[in-house]
């Protein structure tokens, strides 16, 4: 069993990165993600990682300095959030149509406008597009387990991937955390065995292909992309023997025989889970799916668990406007068209800019599903709670 | 309250070391094997503006993520917010457990807290921070009060873990300091109820 310790999870971050030891980390620091650039570079000024560090002026030259040193074969890092997520957004398709498989860490973090630092899933909602993996953590030790998996996953993958836990809410909380020892984090991601590097004269990076051949190049990083899904669940295995901690790209909750099944994603997830065993114990058959791999959509393994259910409260901390829903919403109704009966299905806005959801709220979502499965009545599709109105 | 777990809101100025005894505190528990969860409210910052930080120490995995509504135990680093927020917000008016960084009685709050029946508690942090520290920052001897009134934790499991991480970032002499304050707060503690 591994050493147990507590630390805000912004610092454990920075304590992975370190036992990563990337060959690179550019990095510009942005609230709340700042911490994990600062930790850092004191392994960095202490002489306990072999790391370049780069000071950049701004996002947008940190993933371009991290995406110029990925090409070059290096294992390459940053974190961020939010605004400065968004900042990045133009290097972000060129990184994973590059296939550079950086591993970025994301404190997620409302967008601006009205200024908010606070936690919610805007940021990585609104890069969803860009083609990289991105992982949603629930807790501190998640976290953690997450950001020594990206190594491999993006690796093996040849992607670019975002690890994300909830700003503030799990960024600057201190919880309980088991750690592994470098030694044994070095051998889980073994070396860099670099795809191909800039320096091969053969090689041509950031090519241009127009129309004779920019639909090939698109179906081709369309089809490995797909392939995502299958990585995430062979690293989270592999880690699990490692651990003990197995992962997959959802995580259920008392869902094999629930009627009414709540979908969501971070720190939600675990007071849903509380929630959960309280209406378990009064005899309702609620469960809970989280979301572990937000992008690439693990379409089937949420059909798989969702199918048997007669609702489906979907929760969104996340808004797509003038959108049918907010993201999740959207993914997972699309992908229950397959199905030819589906469950009855709900979608919650909640949480936005840092707004607390607390156990009561959780309670009356799952309480409008039961109503739902009992045909008494409840017909609104998407409801906006946790907000004044 | 949640089942299971025990809830302490802190409140303060910023400054005042808030946040750093809700986590030192929360580290000690880890150290004998708890569960816990320790985090600041964040709003915008400035030194001597109002905030408050929370505790939860649990012997299971602490799921929950959402804020502390029902404290069961309060600790008011800055006495001068009694009756400027609402300290009692959420807290059981018959179990509650209130300590206060007051040179003055218990029963001098008792008046300014009306219904509320629990556990109350002073003591003068400020002062013995200024004697022990040579700074007014009452967070340590306020630690070492809560510890008397509530028997959470042995002292000296949050001396080991005072002396540990106060070490990375203080002189010796400050952290003695430190340690004594922790004493004297657990021991000049007044706890009426």
């Amino acid at each position: 069993m591994g050493k147990k310790i507590a630390m805000e999870t912004n610092q454990l971050a920075a304590f992975a990165m370190a036992q990563i030891d990337p060959d690179v980390v550019a990095a510009y620091p942005i609230t709340p993600s700042t911490e994990v650039v600062q930790e850092f570079s004191k392994y960095v000024a202490n002489g306990e990682v072999t790391t370049e560090f780069v000071p950049v002026e701004s996002e947008h030259s940190a993933i371009s300095a991290c995406l110029g040193a990925a090409t070059a074969g290096a294992r390459v890092m940053t974190a961020t959030a939010s605004q400065g997520l968004a900042l990045m957004n133009e290097i972000l398709h060129i990184a994973s149509s590059a296939r550079a498989p950086i591993s970025v860490v994301v404190a997620s973090r409302a967008l601006s406008g009205p200024i908010n630092i606070h936690g919610d899933h805007m940021d990585i909602s609104s890069i969803r597009d860009a083609g990289w993996i991105i992982m949603v953590a629930e807790d501190a030790q998640e976290a953690y387990d997450n950001i020594i998996q990206s190594i491999p996953i993006a690796e093996r993958a040849k992607f670019p991937i975002i690890t994300s836990y909830d700003g503030f809410i799990t960024s600057h909380a201190v919880e309980v955390a088991e750690v592994l020892e470098k030694e044994e984090v070095q051998k889980f991601i073994g070396p860099k065995k670099p795809d191909y590097s800039v320096f091969d004269e053969k090689l041509t990076i950031g090519v241009l292909a127009l129309q004779d051949s920019y639909i090939e190049f698109k179906r081709k990083q369309a089809a490995d992309y797909d392939k995502v899904i299958d990585i995430v669940k062979e690293v989270g295995k592999e880690y699990g023997d490692l651990t003990g901690r197995y992962y997959d790209t959802v995580e259920k909750y008392m869902t094999d025989d629930a009627e009414v099944i709540m979908v969501a994603m971070g720190s939600t997830a675990g007071t849903a889970k509380v929630v959960v065993d309280q209406m378990r114990a009064e005899g309702h058959k609620v469960g809970l799916l989280k979301i572990r791999l937000f992008r690439p959509v693990p379409k089937d393994d949420i059909i798989g668990v969702l199918r048997t259910a007669d609702a489906v409260m979907i929760m969104d901390r996340a808004y797509t406007y003038g959108g049918v829903g907010g993201p999740l919403f959207e993914e997972i109704s699309a992908a229950m068209n397959d199905l030819p009966c589906r469950p009855y299905m709900a979608n919650y806005i909640y949480g936005l800019g840092g707004r607390d959801i607390k156990p009561s709220h959780i309670r009356q979502v799952f309480e409008d599903g039961l109503k739902a499965v009992k045909g008494c009545g409840f017909d609104q599709q998407i409801k906006w709670i946790t907000v004044r109105e | 309250m949640i089942e299971n777990i025990l809830e302490i809101r802190w409140h303060g100025r910023a400054g005042q070391g808030v946040k750093t005894a809700s986590y030192l505190l929360a580290e000690a528990a880890m150290d004998l094997g708890k569960y816990i969860q320790a985090f600041p409210e964040y709003g915008p910052e400035r030194m001597g503006a109002p905030m408050a930080a929370y505790t939860r120490i649990s012997d299971e995995k602490i799921l929950i993520h959402s804020g502390v509504e029902n404290p069961d135990i309060i600790v008011v680093i800055d006495p001068t917010l009694v009756g400027t927020i609402d300290i009692l917000k959420g807290v059981d008016l018959e179990k509650g457990i209130v300590i206060i960084n007051s040179a003055m009685e218990p029963a001098v709050f008792r008046e300014k807290l009306p219904g509320f029946k629990g556990k109350l508690a002073t003591v003068d942090a400020t002062g013995i921070a200024l004697d022990t520290i040579g700074r007014p920052i009452p967070n340590v001897p306020m630690l070492g009060a809560l510890i008397k009134v509530t028997n959470l934790l042995p002292l000296e499991s949050v001396e080991e873990k005072l002396k540990h991480k106060f070490s990375e970032k203080f002189t010796e002499k400050i952290v003695e300091g430190n340690l004594k304050a922790l004493e004297r707060g657990y021991q000049e503690v007044r706890i009426d109820g």
